[in-house]
C-alpha cells in the first residue's frame, strides 16, 4: 500500500518536472519580444473591447498607441480623459483633453406622430428590415425600431421605449464608443459633445424628403423650412437636403430654434428650466421685425440707387 | 385588409414544426407503449404516466420559474423523453425512482445545457444510465409480469443477463440458450424479459418504419447500427461460438432496437449528414457489441449511444455535405 | 429512366398553379404609366426624353447607362409628364419617367401583326444588335441584360443553350401559358439565340407538371423543323418537379450534369440559360422589331377570386391591375411581386410593374405569417434542403457571432437565396433573413479585397 503511494508521488513529481522543462524550452524558443509598455497601457484601459477607438480591442489600441508618435489619432472614448491621462503618463506623451461626448438619437417619429403603413413580419433586426424595404412607416429615413443599437451597446446604455418605439440613451452609462451609431442602418445615432452640464440642442430628424412629404409621413419631421437657420444668431444651423443640422461647436444653447421649430423636431435636454416657447417666440419675432425695419430703412436710399443703375 | 404585411422571402413555409415532428415520434412509440402495457399491466401504465408527467412538469417549472421564459413544453420533446425513459426501465421500478430519472433526464441532461437543441446527450438515455448506476438492483430486477388480457408471458432473467451469468460460470453460449429455451421468434414477437420497451421488437420496428415513411428521420443511423452489430458479432461468433453470442441474438435482444430506432436517431444528439450518421451508427454498433462481450454490464446500447453522443460535434465537423460547384 | 433533376437539396412545395387554365389576356392601358429607368441589373438607363415630349409605343425613353445596362422603351403613347424619383414597391426612390397616356399609337417599323416569322437571319451579330436595341433583359427574375449574356467573354465556348421553362415557383403560370399560347414564337426565339451562339444544341427544360406544354412544344418543334434546318437540334427535356429547378445553376446541373463552379458563370461549363419569356422577347425584338413594352403577369392566390394571366404594359401601377380584377381581397394580408419562394413583398401599391414582374400573388395571414421561432433542434433539414450544399444552421450561428472569415470559408457567398432553408425549418428560425445579411457582408469584403488586389496589381505595373 505504502509502496503504491510512494511510487505515485515519484512518478507525478518526475512527470511534473519533465513537463515544466518542456514548457520552459518551448516558451524560450517561441518567445515574442514585445514592448512592455503595451501591457502597461492595456492595464489602464477599460477592457471593454468595444472597438469605439477604431481598433479591434483594448490590446490593439495599446499596441497602436505605443507605436504612434503622439496620441492625436488614438483616443479611448470609453475611458475618456482620465484613462487617456494615464496612457499619456505611461508613454510620456501629451494628451489633448476632449469634451465628453454622448450618443444622440436623431429621430423623434414616435408611434403617435408617425403612423404605420405596413406590418413588418421578418426577423426583428433593423439591418434585415432596412435591406428589405424602407420601413413600416411613410418615413424612409426614420428609426426602424428593431433595436440593433440596443444589441450593439455593450454598456447597457440604450433601451427601446415601448411607448414611442424609439431608442433612449442613458447618459450616465453611455461611453460614446459609437457602436450604436455603426449598428444603425439609417445612420440616426450621432456621437455629439455632451455640452455644458449635459445641456445640448439638436435636430431630432434625418428626413430628407421635401417638406409636404416629410410632414405627411411624420408629424414631427424636420420639413427643411429653414426657420431655425433664420432664427439662429450664431450661424450654427445649416439646412441641406431638406434637413437642418445644428453644429454643436457653434451652438450657444439659446434654444430659440427649438422654440421656433414648427414641427418640434428640435430637441433640447438637461436645461434647468422648461422651454418658455411663447416668450422666446415673441422675443425672436420682435427682433426680426426690428431687423426688417432697419433693413428697409437702410435699403431705402441705396435701393433707389441700384434701381437707377439697373435702368442704365 | 388593413395594412400590407411585408417580410423577406420565402413567403410560405412547409407545414412541419418541432411540435409536429415530436408528435410523430410519440405516434411511432405508441405500438411499443401499447405492447408494454399489454405485457406488464397497470404497473407499466403507472410508470409511463409518472415519467411523462414528471418530464413535462420539470421542464415547465424550469422554463417558467427558473429561466423566466415562455414554457417550451408545447414542442412535445419532454413527452418523447418521458415515454422513452419509461420504456427504458423495468416495470417493477418504484415510481419515485422513475421520478428521479426524469429529473436527471430533463433538469440535468437537457435544461442545464440550454434546453432542446443544446443538449449533448440524449436526455432519456442519460436518465436511464443515471438510474442504472444509481439503482443497479432496481434496474436489473425482473419479475413475472401480471399480464393484461390473459397474454401468457414467460419469466426469467433477461437473455443478455442470463448469457453474462452463464459465461461467468463457464457455461458455453449454446448450452445457456438451450437451457433457457430462447427462440428467435420469441425475441421478435414477445417478451423475454428486460426493460419495458425491450419487449416487442416488431412494435418498435413498426414505429421506426412509420418515422421513415413520414420522413421524420432518415434510416441510415439505425441501419448502420444494425449492420455493424451484425458484422461485429458475426466475426466474434465465427471465431468462438461457445464464448460469443451470434448476430441474430445480438440484434434482437436488449435495448438495441429501441436504442437504434428511437434514441440514436434523436436529432439533437446525432450527426446531421448522412455519412456522419453512418459513422455514428457504426460506432454505436461496435461499442454495443464490445460492452456486451467484454463489459461488466450485460447491456451496452445506452452506454454506446452516450459515448457516441459525445463525438457528434466532431463528426459534424468532419463530415460535411458536398457543396455545389466546389471541389 | 428516372427523370432528370439537380443533384443537391431542393424542396417540394405544393405547386398551387390555380391559374393554369386562364389564357393570357391583354389588360387595358392605364391613364398614366410610370416607367423606371432601373429595370435591369447593372447601371440604370439614362433618360433621353424631356418633360413635355410626345412619345409613341416602342420609342426609346432611356439609353444604356453602361456596359451592363439596357434600353428602356415607352410602353404607351402619350406625353412625358415628369422625370423624377418615385418609390418602388419597397418604397425606395428610383428615377422614373411618368407618361400620361393618349391613345395607343405605335412607333414606325414595329410589326404588330400576328404573323409568325420563322426565317432565322444568318448573321448572329445582327440578331444580337436587335436584341440590344429591343431592351431585352432576362425575364426569369434576375433581369440581366440579354445581349451581355449572349456575348460570351473571349476564350469561353458555349456548348448548349438551355431555355428555362421550369417555372418551379408555386402559383406562377405566365411562362406555362406563354409556352402553350406562344410556343411557336418561343421556339423561334430559341432558334434566334441559338444562331447568336453559333448554332449550339438547345434544350428546353420543362417540369413534368406541365405535360400540355411539353406536348405542345414538341409538336411545334417538329413542325418548324420542316420549315428550316435552323430548327434542328432543339429539343424538349421533361424534368422532375422540384424547387428550385429554375435556378440557373440547378437547371444546368439537371440538364447537363455539370456544376457551375463557385463564383463562376454558366459559360464556364459551356452553358447559356435563357427564360421562356426572354425567348419570346427575343422573337419580338428580332422578328417584329418590337421592344419589351409588355409582359405577362400572373395574378393569383387562393383568396383572390379573379385568377388571371394578363399581358400588362410595362409601368402599369400595381393598384390599377388589382383594381381591374376587383381589388384586394379582404382576407389577404400580403401581396407578393413574383413567386412565394423568392418574390418580393409589396409595401407600396402605387409602385408600377417592371419588365421582370412575373406575378402578383395574394396570400392570407394563415398562409404566410411567420411563426414564432424556437430553438434549433439540429435536425439538419435546412442543410438537406439547400440546393447549394450549404449548412444554413451553421451560417446563421456564424453570422450571430460576427465571424466573417468562417462565413466565407463556409461558402455563404454561394447562397442563391432560394428560401429552401427557411421553408423547411421546423423551428421557424428566420435562417435566410440572416444568411442574406451575412452574404451581403461577406460579398462586400470579397469585393473590397478584389479591388485592393487589382489596385495593387496596377501599382506594380506602373
Amino acid at each position: 500500500m505504502s509502496q503504491t503511494i510512494i511510487w505515485t508521488i515519484v512518478i507525478l513529481t518526475v512527470l511534473g518536472l519533465l513537463l515544466s522543462l518542456v514548457l520552459y524550452l518551448v516558451a524560450q524558443r517561441f518567445k515574442v519580444v514585445e514592448d512592455p509598455r503595451i501591457d502597461e497601457v492595456e492595464k489602464v484601459m477599460p477592457g471593454a473591447n468595444c472597438g469605439g477607438c477604431g481598433f479591434a480591442g483594448c490590446r490593439a489600441f495599446a499596441e497602436a498607441a505605443v507605436r504612434a508618435p503622439n496620441l492625436d489619432n488614438n483616443y479611448c472614448p470609453v475611458g475618456g480623459n482620465e484613462v487617456m491621462g494615464k496612457v499619456a503618463a505611461i508613454l510620456g506623451y501629451e494628451v489633448k483633453a476632449k469634451a465628453p461626448e454622448v450618443a444622440v438619437v436623431r429621430c423623434n417619429g414616435t408611434c403617435s406622430v408617425r403612423p404605420r403603413t405596413s406590418n413588418y413580419d421578418g426577423y426583428p433586426s433593423c439591418k434585415v428590415k432596412a435591406a428589405l424595404y424602407t420601413g413600416d412607416t411613410g418615413c424612409s429615413f426614420g428609426c426602424l425600431g428593431c433595436g440593433d443599437c440596443v444589441e450593439a451597446c455593450q454598456f447597457g446604455a440604450i433601451s427601446m421605449n415601448p411607448e414611442t418605439g424609439l431608442p433612449v440613451v442613458d447618459e450616465a452609462k453611455c461611453t460614446a464608443c459609437g457602436a450604436c451609431s455603426r449598428a444603425c442602418p439609417k445612420g440616426l445615432i450621432e456621437i455629439r459633445p455632451k455640452g455644458p452640464r449635459g445641456m445640448r440642442v439638436w435636430v431630432s430628424c434625418r428626413n430628407q424628403d421635401k417638406g409636404p412629404a416629410a410632414k405627411k409621413a411624420c408629424a414631427s419631421a424636420c420639413i427643411g423650412c429653414g426657420i431655425c437657420a433664420k432664427t439662429c444668431t450664431h450661424d450654427a444651423i445649416v439646412v441641406e437636403n431638406n434637413i437642418a443640422y445644428i453644429d454643436p461647436a457653434k451652438c450657444k444653447l439659446c434654444r430659440e430654434c427649438e422654440a421656433m421649430c414648427p414641427t418640434g423636431a428640435i430637441h433640447g435636454i438637461n436645461f434647468p428650466k422648461p422651454l418658455d416657447k411663447e416668450g422666446i417666440k415673441a422675443r425672436v419675432q420682435e427682433r426680426q421685425k426690428k431687423a426688417r425695419e432697419a433693413a428697409a430703412a437702410a435699403a431705402a436710399k441705396p435701393s433707389e440707387e441700384t434701381n437707377e443703375k439697373e435702368d442704365k | 385588409m388593413d395594412k400590407l404585411t411585408v417580410s423577406p422571402s420565402p413567403h410560405i413555409h412547409a407545414k412541419v414544426s418541432t411540435r409536429s415532428l415530436m408528435t410523430d415520434v410519440v405516434i411511432a412509440l405508441l405500438p411499443a407503449v401499447i405492447c408494454s402495457v399489454v405485457f406488464y399491466g397497470w404497473k407499466e401504465l403507472l410508470i409511463l404516466a409518472v415519467s411523462v408527467a414528471s418530464c413535462v412538469l420539470i421542464e415547465y417549472v424550469i422554463t417558467r420559474y427558473m429561466l423566466k421564459k415562455p414554457s417550451t413544453v408545447g414542442d412535445m420533446s419532454a413527452v418523447v423523453t418521458g415515454i422513452l425513459l419509461a420504456l427504458n426501465v423495468p416495470y417493477t421500478t418504484p415510481w419515485w425512482v422513475v421520478f428521479i430519472g426524469a429529473v436527471f433526464a430533463v433538469a440535468v441532461a437537457k435544461m442545464t445545457f440550454g434546453g432542446l437543441g443544446q443538449n449533448i446527450f440524449n436526455p432519456a438515455i442519460a436518465g436511464r444510465v443515471f438510474l442504472l448506476v444509481s439503482f443497479p438492483t432496481v434496474m436489473t430486477h425482473w419479475e413475472q409480469p401480471q399480464a393484461l388480457f390473459g397474454v401468457d408471458a414467460v419469466t426469467g432473467p433477461t437473455p443478455l443477463g442470463a448469457i453474462k451469468e452463464g459465461l461467468l460460470n463457464k457455461v458455453p453460449v449454446p448450452d445457456i440458450m438451450a437451457s433457457k429455451g430462447y427462440s428467435y421468434a420469441d425475441m421478435l414477437f414477445a417478451n423475454l424479459g428486460g426493460s419495458a420497451g425491450e419487449v416487442c421488437a416488431l412494435a418498435l420496428l413498426a414505429g421506426f418504419i412509420y418515422l421513415c415513411c413520414r420522413r421524420v428521420i432518415k434510416p441510415w443511423i439505425t441501419l448502420s447500427i444494425f449492420v455493424t452489430v451484425a458484422l461485429t458479432s458475426l466475426i466474434f461468433w465465427g471465431i468462438n461460438p461457445a464464448r460469443f453470442t451470434g448476430p441474430l441474438f445480438n440484434l434482437l435482444t436488449g435495448g438495441l432496437i429501441l436504442g437504434a430506432c428511437f434514441m440514436a436517431t434523436d436529432y439533437v444528439t446525432s450527426p446531421m449528414s448522412t455519412w456522419g450518421g453512418v459513422i455514428f451508427g457504426a460506432g454505436i454498433g461496435f461499442l454495443t457489441v464490445m460492452i456486451r462481450y467484454f463489459g461488466a454490464y450485460p447491456e451496452g446500447v445506452s452506454f454506446a449511444i452516450l459515448i457516441m453522443n459525445a463525438f457528434v460535434p466532431l463528426i459534424n465537423m468532419g463530415f460535411k455535405q458536398k457543396k455545389f460547384g466546389r471541389a | 429512366m428516372a427523370k432528370r433533376t439537380f443533384s443537391i437539396g431542393g424542396v417540394h412545395p405544393h405547386d398551387s398553379k390555380i391559374s393554369r387554365s386562364c389564357a393570357i389576356e391583354p389588360l387595358a392601358i392605364p391613364q398614366t404609366v410610370y416607367i423606371s429607368v432601373a429595370q435591369h441589373i447593372g447601371a440604370p438607363a439614362k433618360p433621353v426624353v424631356a418633360v413635355g415630349d410626345k412619345v409613341k409605343v416602342g420609342e426609346v425613353l432611356a439609353e444604356p447607362g453602361g456596359f451592363v445596362s439596357a434600353f428602356i422603351h415607352s410602353s404607351v403613347s402619350g406625353t412625358v409628364k415628369s422625370i423624377a424619383p418615385r418609390a418602388d414597391l419597397a418604397g425606395n426612390p428610383q428615377m422614373t419617367i411618368e407618361i400620361a397616356v393618349e391613345g395607343d399609337e405605335w412607333a414606325e417599323g414595329i410589326d404588330t401583326s400576328d404573323t409568325l416569322v420563322t426565317e432565322i437571319p444568318e448573321d448572329g451579330k445582327q440578331i444580337l444588335e436587335k436584341i440590344r436595341l429591343g431592351g431585352v433583359v432576362g425575364l426569369g427574375g434576375a433581369t440581366f441584360p440579354t445581349h451581355v449574356k449572349l456575348s460570351p467573354p473571349p476564350g469561353s465556348k458555349c456548348e448548349m443553350l438551355i431555355i428555362n421553362g421550369c417555372e418551379c415557383e408555386p402559383y406562377l403560370t405566365s411562362d406555362f401559358r406563354t409556352l402553350l399560347e406562344k410556343g411557336e414564337q418561343v421556339v423561334v426565339g430559341a432558334a434566334l439565340i441559338k444562331q447568336v451562339l453559333g448554332g449550339v444544341p438547345c434544350t428546353i427544360g420543362i417540369e413534368e407538371n406541365k405535360p400540355e406544354a411539353i406536348a405542345h412544344i414538341n409538336e411545334v418543334i417538329e413542325k418548324l423543323k420542316k420549315v428550316s434546318p435552323k430548327y434542328e437540334g432543339i429539343s424538349v427535356l421533361s424534368l422532375k418537379k422540384r424547387y428550385p429547378q429554375g435556378g440557373e445553376k440547378q437547371l444546368i446541373d439537371a440538364v447537363m450534369h455539370r456544376q457551375v463552379p463557385s463564383g463562376g458563370l454558366p459559360i464556364s461549363v459551356g452553358a447559356v440559360v435563357q427564360n421562356v419569356a426572354t425567348a419570346l422577347a427575343v422573337y419580338d425584338a428580332v422578328q417584329k422589331n418590337k421592344p419589351i413594352v409588355d409582359n405577362s403577369v400572373t395574378v393569383t392566390g387562393e383568396c383572390f377570386p379573379a385568377q388571371a394571366n394578363l399581358l400588362v404594359r410595362v409601368g402599369t401601377p400595381l393598384r390599377f391591375i388589382i383594381d381591374s380584377l376587383g381589388g384586394v381581397p379582404e382576407n389577404a394580408v400580403k401581396i407578393i411581386s413574383g413567386g412565394p419562394m423568392m418574390g418580393k413583398a409589396v409595401a407600396n401599391l402605387d409602385a408600377a410593374t417592371l419588365k421582370g414582374t412575373s406575378a402578383l400573388l395574394f396570400l392570407t395571414a394563415e398562409q404566410t405569417a411567420r411563426k414564432a421561432p424556437s430553438a434549433c433542434i439540429r435536425c439538419g433539414r435546412c442543410a438537406e434542403a439547400c440546393p447549394m450544399g450549404l449548412e444554413p444552421f451553421l451560417l446563421n450561428r456564424l453570422w450571430k457571432a460576427g465571424d466573417n472569415e468562417k462565413l466565407e470559408a463556409n461558402a455563404v457567398a454561394d447562397c442563391i437565396e432560394c428560401g429552401c432553408c427557411l421553408y423547411s425549418c421546423p423551428a421557424n428560425i428566420p435562417l435566410l433573413d440572416m444568411i442574406r445579411m451575412a452574404k451581403a457582408d461577406v460579398m462586400k469584403i470579397i469585393r473590397a479585397r478584389a479591388a485592393a488586389a487589382k489596385a495593387a496589381a496596377e501599382a506594380t505595373k506602373k
